[in-house]
């Protein structure tokens, strides 16, 4: 066995929180290896998901809201949020089942600690991929939005739209994080019946994708304010004020908001993944 | 030379569990050292302090120059070992090529080196013909020899393997017994965790016996032998014989005459049901006498192993 020569580990990269970027993108490159065999049943699904609701709700229902909203037709109001909505889902799946089988089923995070890689590069290159995976969704989605914009309907009217990328990573950044914090405070697969149940179908629903929140009659006149405290709401916000304008300092509130919370999560998804496979 | 590990006072707990309860070893650079014992002895949490996967709980570990600690030099040492673990945590969604060429780039191989470097060990462990497959698709043997390679892709100066030979077929076992002698001739140290008492004489230059946390016997295997039992076991089965005669039919009084004598003639004389292993140095005149006293008991003579040193110490078999 003729011993290949290498550089070692050690000389490389190191992020804030002893972060090894060098192992961290070995863990996203190995995801994309898995994902270059199996994106034709993993990938493929889930983008069709947010293109039915665009067509069942903004063409189907969108032909009784003869009014449409803010001076948009239904489907042209609806379709930035289904953006978002987007980045958010396939962000949520990596890092609830996938990362959950590969920690606990598969073991293939005790394979890894074995090798230099520490818990932090770990989570952290999960991240990274679940990011990747976000941009790809949102990515796919905004071209079947630019496909109905050039065909006649109102979606992306504004330039600052080549600003979206950047907030469908935020947002699948964010949506990561918090899925790797719940995925690391569970022993059981079945809790994520809760996180999408109880969670992320109410985000969904509530985050200002199919109505606007800023009704008199909705929860006491309360309801925006009460959605402002939860994460899709900003970044359904963000969206369609890139992708329609006019853009306000509650945009960039909005934007600060997803990074104030994803700084936080940042600290706290290395600690609990620690606490779970460090023993 | 300094050796590749030491440990002393190494304690781990989990909870009020003592699963490791201070023990003291050293392991000399270029040698294969053996930990044995039954299932909760402690060998796999000491294997997973020593890979780094498992903070230590008190005393003091240092493994290839590095004081363990609080867990500072992790990387350092990490780029130094190998690991065969206990259960296959191979990735099931990617190709045999492609388990070694990921694991490659945790080390910091280059892409083009990760390649080359899969390549090598797949010829290394036999299996250049299954690079493309999937893992699914291996036997139990062909997945420990891919487990093995991984090990070996940060080409490391120590190698632990635990229970790498466990659940295959004599044949998977004498090929990785192969593969880990040519380990050995290339200088790399090994630590081995087993159940097999053949395997660890076959392979270990030194071992540690343990139990319950504890290390209860160290040594060379045939030292070990010398030490605490006699260089010959004669094993007789008293089963065949006519029921009225059997030991748990009552132990009827001829009996009882010929046993006493061949107790005389041991240096260790044990008794399980219609079992007896008697502990000799002449084993030869021995076994002669046995089947004369017991012409239609089955007598067999086998020279002492690891396994009547366990027993002889902890009083118990290791698979028990």
């Amino acid at each position: 066995m003729v011993t290949t020569q290498f550089r070692k580990a050690a000389t490389q990269l190191n992020l804030p929180g002893d972060i090894n970027l060098t192992t961290a993108l070995s863990v996203w490159r190995r995801n994309l290896t898995e994902y270059s065999h199996t994106w034709m049943t993993n990938v493929l699904p889930n983008f069709f998901d947010p293109v039915l609701y665009l067509l069942g709700m903004g063409l189907g229902l969108g032909m009784f809201v003869g009014r449409g909203v803010n001076g948009l037709s239904y489907i042209e109001y609806i379709a930035p949020g289904l953006m978002a909505a987007s980045a958010m889902q396939g962000a949520s799946f990596e890092t609830t089942y996938n990362v959950f089988v590969k920690m606990n089923f598969a073991k293939l995070y005790d394979a890894y600690l074995a090798t230099p890689a520490q818990i932090q590069d770990i989570a952290f290159g999960e991240q990274l991929w679940a990011n990747t995976r976000g941009l790809i969704y949102g990515c796919a989605f905004l071209l079947v939005l630019i496909g109905f914009t050039l065909a006649g309907n109102r979606i992306i009217t504004s330039w600052w739209a080549l600003l979206l990328p950047v907030a469908m990573l935020m947002t699948a950044n964010m949506f990561a994080l918090i899925g790797l914090t719940f995925t690391a405070s569970i022993r059981n697969i079945n809790y994520y019946g809760f996180y999408y149940t109880l969670w992320l179908t109410p985000l969904f629903l509530f985050s200002g994708i199919f109505f606007p929140l800023e009704n008199p009659n909705m929860a006491g006149g309360h309801a925006a304010t009460i959605a402002w405290f939860t994460p899709l709401f900003h970044a359904v916000k963000l969206m369609r004020g890139l992708a329609q304008g006019p853009l306000d300092w509650s945009h960039a509130v909005s934007a600060a908001w997803i990074l104030a919370v994803s700084a936080v999560l940042s600290v706290v998804v290395p600690r609990r993944m620690r606490k779970r496979m460090i023993h | 030379m300094s050796p590749a590990v030491t440990a002393s006072g190494l304690r781990k707990n989990y909870g009020d569990f003592v699963a490791v309860d201070g023990i003291d070893f050293e392991i000399p650079k270029g040698s294969c050292f053996g930990f044995l014992g039954p299932n909760g002895a402690g060998k796999t949490t000491t294997m997973r302090m020593i890979y780094r996967a498992s903070p230590i709980g008190s005393g003091s570990l240092n493994i290839l120059g590095h004081e363990v600690g609080g867990g500072e030099n992790d990387r350092k040492i990490k780029q130094h070992i190998g690991v065969v673990p206990q259960d296959d945590n191979l990735d099931q969604e990617l190709s045999v090529r492609e388990n070694l060429e990921v694991f490659a780039r945790f080390y910091g191989l280059s892409r083009k080196q990760a390649k080359a470097r899969a390549v090598e060990l797949l010829e290394f462990v036999h299996l250049t013909e299954r690079a493309d497959s999937k893992v699914l698709e291996l036997s139990g043997g062909m997945k420990r020899r891919v487990l093995i390679a991984r090990g070996l892709v940060g080409n490391p100066d120590l190698v632990v393997l635990d229970e790498p030979t466990t659940g295959l077929d004599p044949q998977a076992r004498i090929n990785l017994w192969d593969r880990m002698r040519d380990l050995k001739r290339k200088n790399a140290t090994l630590i081995l965790t087993t159940h097999y008492m053949d395997e660890a004489e076959q392979l270990c230059d030194s071992l540690v016996i343990m139990d319950k946390g504890r290390i209860v016997a160290e040594g060379a295997p045939r030292d070990l032998i010398k030490q605490h039992v006699s260089s010959h076991v004669v094993e007789i089965d008293l089963t065949g014989r006519n029921p009225a005669h059997r030991v748990s039919d009552g132990a009827p009084a001829e009996n009882a005459e010929a046993l006493k004598e061949l107790e005389s003639l041991a240096k260790r004389f044990e008794q399980h049901n219609d079992r007896l292993l008697l502990y000799v140095d002449n084993g030869e005149e021995v076994v002669t006498r046995a089947a004369q006293l017991l012409p239609d008991a089955e007598t067999l003579l086998r020279r002492s192993t690891l396994e009547d040193v366990f027993l002889r110490i902890t009083g118990r078999g290791l698979e028990e």
